[in-house]
């Protein structure tokens, strides 16, 4: 089961490359929430995958009685989907607020931080 | 206790502005408390220590590492901690009073006594990486007093040429104790003293050399010698604190620690003397050629300390003891020197010595001080100096029959001898000549403290037995790591050393009744040279100046470019093992499953295509839905429904989120590369995406390590009561990584919080009240 | 939104889901669920009234900013850790203080740990989402 799942991560890391190279600072943005994805995928292959049986211990016994999904990467990966919803909603922000300081989103128009003075020079 | 005598300046530190603030006249007396109550604390253990036992105190810092905060007392550290506690508090009394009305007063205070822990966690320590980390702390501290007066570029210049010299050598002693640590065994320097020489290690050789850097730096050695007259730019109280009586000397403690571990060794008792003899004949040299008295004294402690680094390379048991005696004499009488220079430049607004002359009548009392520190700094008798000269001769003639060493000492004597005399003599005999201010005696903590260590200096000498007995003999005996009992003699023998004495202070007065010629001398042949002292703005300069045209390559400024460079140096790291150890994957075997399962994968990549090619913002909005939700089911069917819940929570809010920003973004999201740029954008995109699948399958053939998994599913119930596994690990098993989780949600959600707000020019106060308002409204 | 219907229709259902996130949020220790879910929950049900109804309703409705609210979460979360100290064990060690009843044991340092979470959860994606439907 594993190595499909990482075709598709595969996959899904290469359209979030070819998205982070483009000009347009939305595209990037749409990459990262691709980045994210796959990199939850990742993780949650990574740690092995077993169909069906959620990492909980049936009332009665103390110890799982039967082979469980590996819970800690789900732990990793609960945290990791908050964290970059929450990122994700502030790169959103900055997308927006960035636009509005600079109307456009084209990153090679985006340059009032680093303005090219090399170039006077050549 | 030893702890809390090392960590208290630390604590005072922080709260120094405040005491300053509270008792402002007498802030400096009352600051002084608490290094004289460490001082106290510490000639209570001198009968101890003087009957050979050591103490140690040691707690738990990096167990792991071998990380140990441990202090260890015996003779070289006592007597230092003694000089640092008790130096230290005449300093702050004095800085009390130097510094009266300066703006930054109370960080000043602050600042010294944080040097004063950090030096004494620095000689106190017992530990390898503890007595790192103070050493380090004595540069930063250092750095911050050398440029205190931070809006003079010369002070800045000064700090920064300071912070990367004794930095560099830092680094260098970093590794060099490292190596240490590990080639003896042991990173307690108190085992490492037990087992005595590693001269026969491997390592020798880079240890040696590393710590050498290091104390050569500290200590000012040539070629290392520029900094310390640069560091003259601080406060006096600094000058006379740190860069004549203690800091400085913690390269040469460093070399009297490690005597017993690295000394002894051919390399050790070639290098140490010679390094140490140019240091003494440069550092007199330049310092003659100075006017300026603070000038003179930094030069003349450049001397000094190559004077001692030469004694503790010759190694003999005199030597050693020369060392201890010109090593305590000196901290008195430099130290005192400085004081008076301060006082006298504090009182006059000059520091000129040709504009310097019978102060005597004005100030008798810093004239008395200056006449004390003087006499012991020129070797009269019956001062400290004194003896000292005569056990330096002593050792000198004994070790080496052709006399070059002594020769060396004779010149480098003489020519201190003569600086003492201008700084210590001249400004207070003769006439009164007009300085810049009227001159007039200063406030008792402007003299108490260089008079008590001028007074030290003739009891010290008088009282020798005393002071072999219990500062020389155990100071001597943990040096050399044996034990070392030279008997003191204050009335010398009819001998080689005292007719040496005696033409030393011939020489000497030679050279101070031709001081002006010599002067000029010694200008003219130093004035064209290239000296490390430009060398080092040279370098720094070069280092800009390369670091600029780096930063031109590689910052560009476009986005575009740092995203594809990055995103190369990713698909090498990936590709260059995938293809070297042949992990392209030939074949997949496609498992027997129930096709709903390839249909979710299936609508994942449909979706992360539909995102790729989406035309309009509505249809990214939904690709991005089918991606989440497909991932959401793929979590669903392999066992982990609080991920499903999760991602299904977060891709509705996503919806509303993304719908609130991205409609109101005017513009299109599909593509606008060329085409050739997107073939090699695709390139790369797909070279990136087949490491990563091919990396995934080796690692995922390869048996998965469940030792934390098996722990968590046995301790879940039983320990933590929860039966939800992933639940218990998020919060209990590894409750602080969930912390540090929500509390970057938070800041997450506060930034972008601060953006929106931003707008407007100001931060909204509470929505609470703008609800009523605008309800009213 | 100006519908009538999903005006009427919307209150019931907000108060339904946050009852259902408290619920989520103290199963978690025993079936799928916890802080994080039942914060999600939560937080979309406060979207949807925010959608509904307009985002001064929901400032009102919660009374405290929701940026105070994820501040309180967080020092919940840093608070929980607190008695691991008179305990003498290492920080945020979870303790409990009686035994479970209904599956759910109440008194507890995880408890209030993951009320922590719950909160700043709830408190950070509400302040983002009202900001973002007042920004103009």
């Amino acid at each position: 089961m594993e190595p499909i799942l990482a075709v598709v991560v595969g996959i899904l890391f290469a359209i979030t490359v070819f998205l982070f190279l483009s000009r347009s600072y939305v595209r990037i943005i749409l990459g990262i929430f691709l980045l994210s994805n796959a990199t939850h995928l990742l993780i949650f292959t990574m740690g092995g995958l077993t169909l069906e049986v959620p990492p909980l211990i049936p009332p009665g016994a103390t110890v799982p009685t039967e082979a469980i999904a590996n819970p800690l990467p789900q732990a990793l990966i609960l945290t990791a989907i908050v964290i970059s919803f929450a990122l994700f909603a502030f790169l959103l922000v900055l997308t927006y607020r960035a636009y509005q300081a600079l109307h456009t989103v084209d990153v090679d128009e985006m340059r009032d931080a680093e303005p090219l003075v090399e170039e006077d020079g050549a | 206790m030893i702890a809390i005598a090392v960590l208290s300046g630390f604590v005072l530190a922080v709260f120094a502005p405040f005491v300053h603030r509270l008792t402002k006249p007498l802030s400096g007396w009352v600051l002084a408390a608490l290094p004289a109550a460490i001082f106290f604390y510490f000639v209570q253990m001198m009968p101890q220590i003087a009957h050979g036992e050591t103490v140690r105190a040691a707690w738990d810092w990096v167990p792991s590492f071998g990380v140990t905060l441990s202090f260890y007392v015996d003779g070289l550290s006592l007597i230092f901690a003694l000089l640092i506690s008790g130096i230290g508090a005449f300093i702050v009394a004095y800085a009390g009073g130097y510094l009266k009305g300066h703006k930054d007063h109370g960080r000043f205070m602050g600042f010294i006594l944080a040097f004063m822990g950090s030096m004494l966690g620095l000689v106190l320590a017992d530990n390898l990486i503890t007595l790192f980390v103070f050493w380090e702390l004595t540069s930063i501290t250092s750095f911050l007093l050398i440029g205190f007066n931070h809006d003079k570029p010369r002070s800045r210049r000064a700090a920064i040429q300071a912070l990367v010299v004794t930095g560099g050598g830092g680094l260098a002693l970093l590794g060099g104790l490292l190596l240490l640590g590990v080639a003896g065994g042991s990173f307690e320097l108190s085992e490492l003293l037990a087992s005595g020489s590693i001269a026969e290690n491997p390592y020798y050789l880079p240890i040696f050399l590393l710590v050498l850097a290091g104390a050569f730096t500290k200590s000012a050695q040539v070629p290392f010698h520029f900094w310390l007259p640069n560091a003259m730019e601080a406060p006096t109280p600094v000058s006379a604190y740190l860069h004549s009586a203690t800091m400085v000397k913690a390269g040469v403690y460093l070399l009297a620690r490690m005597n017993p571990i690295l000394g002894g060794t051919d390399i050790w008792e070639l290098v140490l003397p010679v390094f140490g003899g140019i240091t003494l004949l440069t550092g007199t040299l330049l310092g003659l050629r100075q006017t300026d008295v603070k000038q003179i004294l930094a030069y003349t402690t450049v001397a000094s300390l190559g004077l001692l680094v030469m004694l503790i390379g010759i190694g003999t048991d005199v030597a050693i003891t020369a060392a201890v005696l010109y090593l305590i004499s000196h901290a008195l009488f430099k130290g005192g020197l400085f004081m008076v220079a301060g006082s006298i430049d504090h009182s006059t607004g000059t520091r000129e010595t040709v504009r310097l002359s019978g102060l005597g009548k004005v100030m008798p009392l810093t004239a008395l001080a200056g006449l004390l520190a003087g006499l012991s700094m020129m070797g009269i008798w019956p001062f400290f100096g004194f003896i000292a000269k005569e056990v330096i001769y002593e050792a000198t003639l004994h070790h080496d029959p052709r006399m070059w060493i002594t020769a060396v000492a004779i010149i480098g004597n003489s020519l201190m001898l003569a600086a003492a005399a201008l700084v210590g003599l001249r400004p207070f005999f003769g006439k009164l000549l007009q300085t810049p201010k009227e001159p007039h005696e200063g406030s008792p903590s402007l003299w108490l403290g260089a008079l008590t260590l001028g007074v030290l200096g003739v009891v010290f000498g008088m009282m020798s037995h005393f002071s072999g007995e219990y500062l020389v003999a155990p100071m001597a005996s943990a040096i050399g790591g044996r034990d070392i009992h030279t008997a003191l003699h204050l009335w010398p023998e009819v001998s080689l050393p005292l007719a040496l004495s005696g033409v030393t202070i011939f020489l000497g007065f030679i050279w101070f009744w031709q001081i002006d010629h010599l002067r000029s001398l010694l200008y003219a042949a130093t004035q064209r040279l290239w000296g490390p002292d430009h060398g080092s703005d040279q370098f720094l300069a070069a280092l800009v100046r390369v670091s600029k045209n780096l930063t031109g390559l590689l910052q560009t400024g476009r986005l575009n470019f740092y995203i594809t460079f990055t995103l190369t140096m990713l698909a090498l790291t990936l590709g260059i093992p995938v293809i070297a150890y042949g992990l392209l994957p030939t074949s997949i075997v496609l498992p027997d499953v129930a096709l709903h399962i390839y249909g979710v994968f299936g609508l994942t990549v449909v979706g992360a295509l539909a995102l790729l090619f989406a035309r309009s913002r509505l249809q990214a909005i939904l690709s991005m839905g089918v991606t989440g939700f497909s991932v959401a089911l793929i979590f669903l069917i392999f066992g982990a429904p609080d991920l499903a819940f999760t991602q299904f929570m977060v891709e509705t809010l996503s919806v509303v989120i993304i719908a609130l920003v991205l409609l109101r973004l005017p513009v299109d999201t599909y593509d606008r590369r060329d085409f050739l740029p997107s073939l090699r954008d695709a390139g790369l995109a797909i070279s990136i995406g087949v490491a990563f699948t091919s990396i995934m399958m080796a690692i995922g053939a390869e048996p998965l390590d469940l030792t934390l998994t098996e722990y968590f599913a046995a301790n879940s119930y039983l320990e933590a009561h929860g039966r939800n596994i992933v639940n218990v690990i998020l919060v209990d098993f590894r409750a602080l990584d969930t912390l540090g989780e929500i509390a970057v949600v938070l800041v997450a959600g506060l930034a972008a919080l601060a953006l929106i707000k931003v707008r407007d020019g100001i931060l909204t106060s509470p929505d609470a009240n703008r609800v009523t308002r605008e309800d009213e409204a | 939104m100006n519908s009538l219907i999903l005006r009427t229709v919307v209150p019931l259902l907000v108060s339904i889901m946050l009852v259902f996130s408290i619920f989520v949020l103290l199963r978690g220790h025993s079936l799928p669920g916890g802080g994080f879910i039942g914060g999600l929950i939560a937080a979309s049900s406060l979207a949807l009234y925010m959608i509904a109804s307009g985002s001064q309703a929901v400032r009102k409705a919660l009374v405290l900013h929701p940026m105070s609210i994820g501040g309180l979460g967080l020092l919940f979360a840093v608070f929980s850790g607190v008695p691991s100290y008179f305990s003498d064990v290492p920080y945020l060690t979870g303790l409990w203080y009686e035994p479970e009843f209904f599956h759910i044991s109440l008194i507890a340092t995880p408890v209030l740990f993951d009320l922590g979470v719950y909160l700043v959860v709830v408190g950070s994606i509400t302040a983002i989402a009202l900001a973002l439907e007042e920004w103009h």
